[in-house]
């Protein structure tokens, strides 16, 4: 039982009898189109584009991010080593644009690209990460680090993980475990920090070693009104409602109206005017005396909007 | 000596690619995997000192692999063994148990006798590490 | 019915009430499934309900004392009866007993009402018992296993694999001091266990005192080499309880964590010996010596698979339960059904695996099979496959007959069933590249080499005689 590779030794080949896989010669040609189509990435990022309403810069990072990821691949097997890409990224953006619906997708994207061996999403916050006292933080956090492993870690409003007016504040520790982790285990998982932008530009400014080690930054704008009114539109339909046409207006002013509020979160906000509306809705049909059809069960009139707040 | 505790004493010693595809087997079937350590390896030595909780809900044995080099780290002279637990009915006990560290020089055992009645006699194992105090005893 | 072939005086059961083919069968009822073979001109459902009765309250006439009983109750009832796929004049009759004909916690007493009597009967050419279905109110008047599957396994630190085992051989001649020689080699060199055979007990050349003496030396070198815990099944099996006690008392003073008995001593000795082994925190292995001449014939006996449940009831730890791919009889089909039967908590009925009736044993721990006869090392690949992971892998011949000696016989075994698993874990199709496997594992241990060119090649090919009926049993191996 001589020559036996010791322990610690994270060894190439884990099995001996398999030789490694010769690098192409350099006059080799590959089909990338076939590459392309061999990865399926292109079904998670069609998907993408139709289940997901404007985004338009974001998306096509994503799929620059897919291209460069696709072509170093393909570079590997030519045998040029340009190391393991950094994917560490931050989602910027106001709430409810996307960015944890994106992120799933991306660890989808990533694993069948081969660069996550699960594809799972791990979303936390501040309180999955930080404990109450000495002692608890760092093993809250490793806990969650290798839960995510194999797949996408994503710290909701990363920025909380940093108190600049609390320098014993333990959110310090989990900073230092996490760029341990993004740093030693990359092959291991992908980190997605998430936020509005002001903060997390505050963020990386006091933590650069967290900004050194981030790769990727993309931006989700705020929605536009009419890619509201198509979010909201596909919100009704997936749960069967439609909108009279008279509530058409109604609902396109109510977006106006609401986008210009404070707290304004974008499609999480179009959903619960949704729900509030389907709530009215109901309590007007049991409020009206007799029978219902099919169309009153499924259509939302100008009232069941103009109830909101927001026409005050 | 050799100490052959363990699934798989009697092959080489795994890499940590092969400990990680015998994790993977152990997630797939939902089982949580544990990292232990000792320096006195009697073998009714029922508790080495655990190297934090069982892990539950990994994905991926990268997880486990992080603790066994963390645990490595800390304790380069001590055995340390993974452990996999079923947690199912029926069964709820360990379902695999390897060594993934050992000493780079495993002294042994010494076999004690005392000599009793017609012609009787009582045997004791004793693990030559524990003749010196813990913490020094593979160093 | 052909009252010519029936002298007078022979009542048909089947009037007497013993069938009863409107009869569902409670919770709580014994069931049984015997194949019968009537005598020609007999009706099977006379044969079925004579079975029926004469395992339960009848005799051959009508007596009035029946009348001061409410005989209803202790009439076993047969409620089927089909005729054999392909096996002419052959019927299973399903008989339902109820609970009350049973004492509590006595095979003695389940054996002598079930098949005390009946198998002698005139009107059947054969008769045989293929299984039975011990409800769980029943299943929890016994004790189980002294230890189980679980505790044997936390006992021993050993997970993951099935357990290693050799009978030391020769069976005979030995002395003790020979004999403790082929203990220390086989466990040094590997095995968790190595065993007596079934007729070393304490005869001239070896008494049983100066065996165990030396057994333990051996056992206790080989600990103390290893740093695993190891055994040796010391065979208590002896004339009298008193023996047997004397034996196994000496056995746990000398640190020994188990004994052996041979199936010949008898249930009641049987169910005495567990009860023992649990008090005194001993496994318990038990040789199934003797159950081939009442176990193998396919139309007359009792199947292995009811002495299976009888035994998990009466609480051994370890029993011999075939091999599948060894020299002794064992087709693969029938047992996976005995192996389900010791080691699971629930088991559906399977007419493919011989198992009439879905069997609960109410948490009861499982006893471990133990494979032994005939096989090596080069069958790893097919003995994980057919028996599973827990069960006690018994490498006798594949052991000390190793070229280059016991221990080396034994590291040989063990590198076989490591890489085995290790390979299985990885997700390969072991049992396809079973061959593969050892030779690459051989590739680091010599071992492991000289035992696959020495005995690579060894198959046992025979037709099994106990078979179920439902499937043609070629399996390719």
């Amino acid at each position: 039982m001589t020559g036996r590779p010791a322990f610690g030794m994270r060894s190439a080949d884990s099995s001996a009898d398999e030789t490694p896989a010769e690098p192409l010669p350099p006059d080799a040609r590959v089909d990338l189109a076939r590459e392309r189509a061999e990865s399926q990435a292109d079904e998670v990022l069609d998907s993408l584009d139709r289940d997901l309403v404007g985004l338009a810069p974001v998306k096509t990072r994503v799929r620059e991010i897919a291209a460069l990821l696709l072509v170093d691949r393909v570079r590997a097997r030519f045998g040029i080593d340009s190391g393991r890409p950094n994917l560490h990224m931050c989602f910027t953006g106001s709430p409810g644009t996307g960015k944890t619906t994106v992120a799933v997708r991306l660890a989808e994207l990533l694993h069948r690209l081969g660069y996550v061996r699960k594809g799972h999403l791990v979303p936390v916050t501040r309180d999955d990460l930080v404990g109450q006292y000495v002692g608890h933080t760092a093993p809250k956090t490793k806990e969650v680090l290798k839960r995510a492993m194999g797949g996408v870690l994503f710290i909701d409003e990363a920025y909380y993980l940093y108190r600049a007016e609390n320098e014993r504040d333990y959110g310090q520790e989990a900073i230092e475990i996490l760029l341990q982790v993004m740093e030693n285990q990359r092959d291991d998982l992908v980190v997605v920090l998430a936020g509005y932008k002001d903060r997390m530009d505050a963020f990386f400014a006091s933590n650069p070693g967290m900004s050194s080690r981030i790769a990727h930054h993309i931006d989700f704008p705020d929605y536009e009104p009419a890619e509201l009114e198509e979010i909201g539109r596909l919100m009704m339909a997936r749960e069967g409602y439609r909108l009279a046409p008279e509530t058409v207006p109604v609902f396109r002013d109510y977006l106006r109206r609401r986008r210009a509020r404070p707290r304004f979160a974008n499609a999480r906000s179009v959903r619960n005017a949704i729900e509030r509306a389907r709530l009215r809705h109901a309590s007007r049909l049991l409020a009206a005396p007799g029978e219902v059809d099919l169309a009153a069960l499924t259509t939302l009139l100008p009232e069941d909007f103009l109830a909101s707040r927001v026409f005050e | 000596m050799r100490v052959t505790q363990g699934t798989f004493s009697h092959l080489p010693d795994l890499t940590d690619d092969e400990i990680a595809a015998q994790v993977a087997y152990a997630l797939e079937r939902g089982w949580p995997c544990s990292v232990e350590f000792t320096d006195d390896p009697h073998p009714r030595n029922a508790y080495w000192e655990m190297w934090g909780l069982p892990m539950f809900d990994l994905a991926d044995p990268a997880g486990v692999l992080y603790e066994v080099n963390e645990c490595r780290r800390a304790y380069p002279g001590h055995y340390v063994r993974v452990n996999a637990y079923d947690a199912g009915y029926g069964r709820q006990t360990t379902a695999l148990q390897f060594i993934v560290q050992r000493p780079a020089v495993e002294p042994g055992f010494r076999l004690d006798r005392e000599e009793t009645s017609d012609r009787r006699v009582r045997y004791r194992i004793h693990p030559y590490a524990l003749d010196r105090p813990q913490g020094e005893r593979y160093t | 019915m052909s009252a010519g072939r029936w002298s007078a005086g022979v009542i048909p059961y089947a009037e007497m009430g013993y069938w009863r083919p409107d009869y569902r069968p409670k919770d709580s009822d014994v069931l049984a499934a015997f194949r019968i073979t009537p005598q020609p001109g007999v009706p099977p459902e006379e044969a079925g309900a004579a079975v029926a009765g004469e395992s339960s309250t009848a005799t051959w006439t009508v007596v009035w004392t029946d009348r001061l009983t409410s005989y209803e109750n202790y009439q076993a009832k047969c409620y089927r009866v089909e005729a054999v796929p392909g096996s002419e004049g052959q019927f299973i009759a399903s008989i339902a007993y109820d609970l009350d004909l049973f004492e509590e916690g006595s095979i003695a007493n389940l054996t002598s009402s079930i098949i005390g009597n009946v198998f002698g009967f005139k009107a059947l050419r054969a008769l045989r018992l293929e299984d039975m279905r011990i409800p769980p109110h029943y299943v929890k008047t016994f004790q189980g296993p002294a230890h189980g599957i679980v505790m044997e396994r936390e006992y021993l630190g050993k997970f993951g694999r099935p357990l290693l085992g050799a009978t030391v051989k020769p069976k005979l001649g030995l002395s003790a001091r020979n004999y403790g020689r082929v203990v220390y080699e086989a466990l040094r060199g590997g095995l968790d266990f190595t065993k007596d055979d079934e007729n070393i007990n304490s005869q001239p050349f070896m008494r049983w005192r100066d065996r165990f003496l030396y057994c333990m030396e051996g056992v206790n070198r080989a600990v103390a080499a290893t740093g695993e815990v190891k055994g040796h099944y010391l065979n208590v099996t002896a004339a009298t309880m008193e023996d047997m006690y004397e034996r196994a008392e000496f056995a746990r003073d000398l640190g020994s964590v188990i004994v052996m008995i041979d199936l010949t001593v008898g249930y009641t000795a049987i169910q005495s010996m567990a009860r023992w082994a649990r008090a005194n925190g001993m496994l318990l292995h038990l040789h199934r010596a003797g159950h081939s001449t009442y176990t193998r014939q396919k139309t007359h006996g009792v199947s292995f698979r009811v002495i299976a449940k009888w035994m998990r009831l009466a609480g051994v730890d370890h029993i011999h339960a075939g091999t599948v791919v060894g020299k002794l009889e064992g087709d693969p089909h029938s047992v996976a059904g005995f192996y389900d039967t010791l080691r699971l908590d629930r088991i559906a009925a399977d007419p493919v695996k011989g198992l009439y009736f879905d069997q609960d044993w109410a948490s009861m721990p499982g006893t471990m099979p133990v494979a032994s006869g005939g096989i090596h090392a080069g069958q790893m690949h097919q003995l994980l496959h057919h028996l599973g992971e827990d069960v006690v892998l018994q490498f006798g011949g594949g052991t000390i007959g190793h070229p280059m000696g016991i221990a080396a016989g034994a590291a040989a075994n063990r590198v076989a069933l490591e890489a085995m698993i290790k390979a299985r874990n990885e997700g390969r199709d072991f049992l396809a590249e079973g061959p593969d496997i050892l030779r690459a594992a051989a590739r680091h241990s010599r071992e492991l080499e000289v035992a696959l060119s020495t005995w690579g090649d060894v198959t046992f090919s025979y037709e099994s005689t106990d078979t179920p009926d439902v499937v043609e049993t070629h399996v390719s191996l």
